[in-house]
């Protein structure tokens, strides 16, 4: 099964802000759309955009505040007087507006973790919604590790940059303008430096976050080679070694590595001077803004907690500058996580059931295909013009080659697919005027992939039929002969099924299926019979067990067996999509045809 | 982690040229605001402009070398960090790839795969961050603490709280949300699995129409997990501004006793600025290397799964003095008393086997699953050694050979069938990298391939996307019995190599086989009777015993074993 694909973020730079950007195609939309999803909390948002502007203004105001305290003392050590009286009075008006810009900064961000993590779980929520309307045809076609990333990562994705990154614009655009405006109040001329300097940073800064981008693109591209490349030969590992490959393997390897080797020190290099580079620029700032304050100091125009404050301010101001430009990423990040899940959000649905579709409620089992046409691409036909009897409480085997169209019957019969043309009948009735859940309900299913949950053996028979209780699941249990080795296992029908299977046998997960179906009890019942990887004396079991469920209801078996095909009330030969030859086996035979060519050839060599 | 941390050593040069920068980078960086203090103290109280100017200019050294010298250290540590990542990621691969069947399956294929990828980045990651804040931080700390104390020792118990208050904020913060945080994800874990299960089963949950069912499963997982998350992300959010307020008031302190100090003239106004800003600089540090803290222990585990993979031993020695097979080779292949357990098992697999397969001869093995049929094949290209006994090929004993001479015997069709990415064609050379197209050609016909690789667009130059995606597992088979084909082994294995073939196909290229391998010994692995019916000699295994040698009508009349897997695989006229 193909794990989360997307190779994981690479080594990243420790100060972010050179990492790949991913653009989102239609960044206008999809962030509109993005943004819909935060409507149902608004006021918990006006209240964060609140809380950080309060605490961003009060945290802002603070310097100039401090400088006033520096200048008293300035000004005592001139007279030789200090005025403690005042400079109580300024550190009891810090140490208030300290108090209150942490505190709402601390209820920002509370109440913005409940935000973020409630769109996140809404979009999750939409997700699994979602699929559950899909038609199979997209599961068919999309790698499984695909939509999960979708579900997990992305949205991982949109919870962190939302948990940081909104309430970061907010304060870091209030901080900027806040500090230009008290900045201006303080003195023109400083800020005009300090003013140079900020476009100047800014400047550098895309300029090297381009090129590291372009570094890192190399450097995930390079990963995902060399990922490639150790996937494939660890997967082939017994041949690489019976073929006496290591070395060519290794040789590959080697050159892939250096090429990475590379590509991440330049990513790396290149995102790490970011950093240093915009604290030269501030630092030039910081200079500049000591020389000509001093300057400016001894000349009387300003003060030295001016100067102080001053230089406080310019530092203040690098941070924001600097979580500006990563911002704009981390929401281009963001909004293309958020594309790709309103891509599945967008996927079309399942056509729905009729406005008065019907319901059966018990139904005798004949099943009809007339003139049925269908192909899972729209200009390629599989099958052309099919049409089948099953008569009620018969067995029928279908046989033919690898690709024959086998599978696509059952898709067919259960509505995974709509057929192109042409009707299926269930006692008469079409199945497009059944409801999809109900037709469902009344067909069962035991397929040769083993489908179970993390969950005891009990939960996975239970399955079959909701509120089911514990005597009809070991009764369930006892047709499909699974009850034995239930009753072997350390906590019986209570053992928990881990997360790879692996503490079943493919033969024993197949008679837990049977057993399910058994309990369901459907009126048609859909068998495909295992192949190989079962050892004899349960592959005996199952086909007594699968020869008993057939036998109660209208079956349509996959066969690989002789034992099911001769059994057989109808043999349905197929071949490129259509039924090429029907019959009992005698008759069959007889004809001389494909089946007997197949017969022959399969169980007499 | 420091094991793996002794493989820096060949960059000893860069690493310390590294310190040495970073140093140089934090002196420049504390000589800043001592130099402010100069200006304020001497430049301005006394009106003296050329000072200031002369001391500016100092200033601005500074400040460039600070970023000259972070640019250089940036450098160096980008560079070790990617080769050491480099070294460290050879090192693992070319240990896996000589990993014999035993140590490989010990680990899994996922988990080496994690542990030759991810894991390497992670350990690099911390190498990078080590490099360049890590090392920062202490001197960044230290210094600044002995530039305060110089500036003024009166001060410094100021520091002496701040320092505790930050620090038990961090360590409490990250003990409470650290927790949270592993919680989450174990439970992402959970909602992972949910969705997988979802996805994987569509089929079966929609036919048994749980939908339902399910939507509240994955909702309650969900719901789980979100809370676990607010909970995670409230317990943060006091960090930030916690460590705001411990800074904000440090500040506040200095300002309020530096008055005092400064009223009874044991201190100077600027001396109080720069020391305002030693304090914040010595905080910072403090939360830097708190951070150390956070990745250190994840990076551990990363270093600790590379290295068990470096530390594994090779089971699989080669022998101190090469034996050859004679030139005109035979391909003879004989079990002396063989037996073989896995490491640490308590049963062996395989129990006492002996016997001999001879050139043009096919000699099948059967039996249920478990009963050692594949271990016993596994043991002849040496994937495994065995525990007790011989295996010869032609009188020599396989241990003596070299592994490649042995394997380069041997054409071998694993039960999975596996391909590569890249043409049809370079799979088929895969078995024999000189091959003439004529040669890959009948390979291809001879295991029945011709007819769909000539349905394909690009016929044998058509692209095999990574794990085989873009074709069918009998076609897999095919072209993997192919790739053996061409070879023209002396001794060819098939494991169970035909079950995805349809019974028609299946029987077509047991057929052309036949000719094909009849100068060379060949041995099958099957389930079915059907298959080997016609063998030479069968071998019939049972929990890793043979139960019995013969053809298959000797088998019918004395082995009871045999007997009752062919009365469930056989209609009764053929029995």
């Amino acid at each position: 099964m193909a794990d989360n694909n997307r190779k994981g973020p690479g080594p990243g730079g420790p100060m972010g802000g050179g990492g790949p950007v991913e653009k989102a195609k239609d960044f206008k939309n999809s962030g509109k759309r993005l943004v819909t999803f935060f409507k149902p909390q608004k006021n918990r948002i006006i209240l964060v955009f609140l809380t950080s502007i309060i605490s961003v203004i009060f945290s802002i105001l603070s310097p100039k505040i401090l400088g006033k305290g520096t200048d008293s003392l300035v000004e005592g050590v001139k007279t030789g007087v200090i005025n403690f009286e005042y400079i109580k009075t300024i550190i009891t008006y810090l140490l208030i507006m300290y108090g209150i810009s942490a505190l709402f900064a601390y209820v920002q961000e509370y109440v913005m973790a409940s935000v973020s993590q409630n769109v996140v779980r809404k979009m999750r929520d939409d997700v699994s919604e979602k699929i559950n309307k899909m038609p199979l045809k997209y599961f068919d076609s999309h790698a499984v590790g695909d939509v999960l990333s979708r579900v997990t990562n992305d949205t991982e994705t949109i919870s962190m940059t939302l948990q940081r990154g909104v309430t970061q614009i907010i304060s870091s655009f209030v901080t900027i303008v806040g500090i230009i405006i008290i900045m201006l109040s303080i003195s023109p001329l400083l800020t005009l430096i300090t003013l140079v300097s900020l476009p100047l940073s800014m400047f550098a800064i895309t300029f090297v976050m381009k090129h590291s981008q372009k570094f890192f693109k190399d450097q995930q591209k390079k990963i995902g080679e060399i990922n490639g490349h150790v996937e494939e030969m660890y997967s082939g590992h017994v041949i690489v070694k019976a073929y006496g490959k290591e070395d060519k393997s290794i040789e590959q390897f080697e050159k892939l590595n250096k090429q990475l080797a590379v590509t991440a020190w330049k990513a790396q290099f290149f995102s790490g001077i970011i950093m240093p580079l915009n604290n030269l620029i501030s630092n030039l700032g910081y200079v500049l803004i000591s020389i000509v304050g001093a300057i400016l100091g001894i000349r009387g125009i300003i003060t030295i907690g001016s100067i102080q404050a001053f230089l406080q301010y310019n530092k203040q101001l690098s941070h924001p500058i600097a979580m500006l430009g990563q911002i704009s990423n981390q929401l281009q990040s963001a909004v293309a996580a958020a594309e790709r899940v309103f891509e599945i959000l967008d996927e079309t649905e399942e056509i729905h059931d009729e406005n008065n579709a019907l319901e059966l409620n018990n139904i005798c089992g004949e099943v009809k295909f007339e003139h049925v046409k269908f192909g899972y691409k729209e200009d390629v036909t599989l099958i052309s013009d099919m049409n089948i009897t099953a008569k009620e409480g018969q067995i029928v085997a279908i046989v033919g080659p690898t690709g024959a169209g086998k599978t696509t019957l059952v898709n067919l019969l259960m509505r995974f697919y709509e057929v192109n043309s042409g009707k299926i009948t269930i006692d008469g009735v079409n199945i497009n005027h059944i409801k999809r859940n109900n037709l469902r309900h009344h067909i069962g299913m035991v397929l040769q992939d083993t489908w179970l949950f993390n969950g005891t053996i009990k939960e996975n028979i239970a399955y079959g039929k909701e509120n089911a209780t514990d005597e009809e699941i070991i009764a369930a249990a006892k047709a499909a002969q699974a009850h034995h080795f239930i009753k072997t296992l350390s906590e019986g029908y209570n053992t928990v099924l881990n997360e790879e299977g692996t503490n079943l046998s493919q033969g024993q997960k197949q008679l837990l299926t049977i057993a399910r179906a058994f309990l369901s009890d459907p009126g048609i019942l859909i068998l495909d019979e295992a192949t190989s990887s079962i050892d004899t004396r349960t592959e005996i079991q199952i086909q007594k067990a699968m020869a008993k469920l057939a036998s109660e209801r209208t079956s349509f078996v996959i066969a690989h067996r002789l034992s099911t095909i001769k059994n057989a009330d109808l043999i349905l030969v197929m071949n490129h999509g259509d039924v090429i030859e029907s019959g009992t086996h005698k008759e069959l035979i007889k004809q001389n045809g494909f089946y007997s060519d197949l017969y022959n050839s399969q169980f007499s060599s | 982690m420091l094991k793996l941390f002794k493989k820096l050593k060949p960059f000893t040069l860069s690493i310390v040229g590294v310190l040495i920068f970073v140093l140089l980078q934090s002196l420049c960086d504390l000589y800043i605001p001592t130099l402010m203090a100069d200006i304020v103290d001497n430049g301005i109280l006394n009106n003296d402009v050329s000072y200031v100017i002369n001391v500016g200019v100092i200033m601005l050294l500074a400040t460039l070398g600070l970023v000259v010298f972070s640019i250089l250290s940036n450098f160096l540590s980008a560079v070790v960090s990617a080769k050491f990542s480099e070294k460290l990621r050879s090192e693992i691969f070319v240990r896996v790839e000589n990993f014999s069947l035993d140590e490989f399956n010990k680990f899994g294929t996922a988990s080496l795969i994690t542990r030759t990828t991810n894991d390497v980045n992670q350990v690099q990651m911390v190498v990078l961050i080590i490099l360049r804040m890590m090392v920062m931080a202490p001197i960044m700390a230290l210094g600044g603490i002995f530039m305060a104390i110089k500036t003024d020792v009166g001060l410094s118990w100021v520091l002496f709280v701040a320092l505790p208050a930050i620090i038990l904020l961090i360590a409490i913060v990250l003990k409470f949300g650290g927790k949270l945080f592993s919680s989450m994800q174990s439970k992402l874990d959970k909602l992972n699995l949910v969705m997988r299960e979802n996805l994987t089963g569509i089929r079966v949950i929609r036919a048994f129409d749980r939908i339902n069912y399910e939507k509240d499963r994955f909702k309650k997982s969900n719901d789980d997990l979100t809370e676990t998350a607010i909970k995670a992300n409230k317990i943060m959010a006091i960090l930030m501004p916690g460590i705001q307020i411990v800074l904000n008031f440090t500040t506040i302190s200095i300002v309020w006793f530096g008055a005092k100090r400064i009223s009874i003239g044991e201190m100077q106004v600027g001396s109080l600025m720069a020391y305002i800003q030693y304090a914040s600089l010595i905080l910072f540090s403090f939360v830097m290397m708190s951070m150390l803290f956070v990745m250190i222990p994840r990076a551990a585990a990363s270093a600790k799964r590379i290295n068990e993979v470096l530390d594994t031993d090779f089971t699989i020695k080669e022998a101190s003095k090469f034996k050859y097979t004679d030139e005109n080779t035979k391909g003879e292949i004989e079990f002396k008393n063989v037996s073989f357990s896995y490491p640490g098992a308590a049963e062996p697999v395989l129990n006492n086997i002996s016997f001999k397969a001879v050139k043009g001869e096919v000699t099948a093995i059967i039996g249920g699953t478990g009963s050692g049929k594949s271990t016993l094949i596994n043991l002849i290209p040496r994937f495994y050694d065995l525990t007790e006994g011989e295996i010869l090929i032609d009188n020599v004993n396989i241990k003596e050979m070299p592994q490649h001479y042995l394997r380069n015997k041997i054409g071998i069709v694993p039960q999975k069938a596996v391909l590569f990415s890249g043409t049809i064609k370079d799979n088929i050379k895969y078995g024999k990298e000189d091959a003439t197209d004529e040669e890959i050609q009948y390979a291809a016909d001879i295991s029945q391939a011709t007819e769909f690789i000539s349905e394909m667009k690009d016929g044998l130059d058509t692209y095999i996307a990574q794990g085989g995606k873009n074709v069918s597992g009998g076609q897999k088979q095919r072209l993997s019995i192919a790739r053996a084909l061409i070879r023209k082994p002396e001794i060819y294995i098939f494991d169970d190599s035909f079950s995805a073939l349809d019974s028609k196909t299946d029987a077509k290229v047991r057929n052309s086989l036949l000719s094909e391998t009849k100068n060379s010994t060949v041995i099958i692995v099957a389930q079915k009777i059907t298959s080997i019916i016609n063998a030479d000699r069968i071998i019939v295994l049972d929990e890793g015993i043979i139960s019995g040698i013969g053809t298959h009508k000797e088998l019918m009349a004395n082995n009871e074993v045999y007997r009752e897997m062919a009365s469930s695989q056989l209609r009764e006229e053929e029995l």
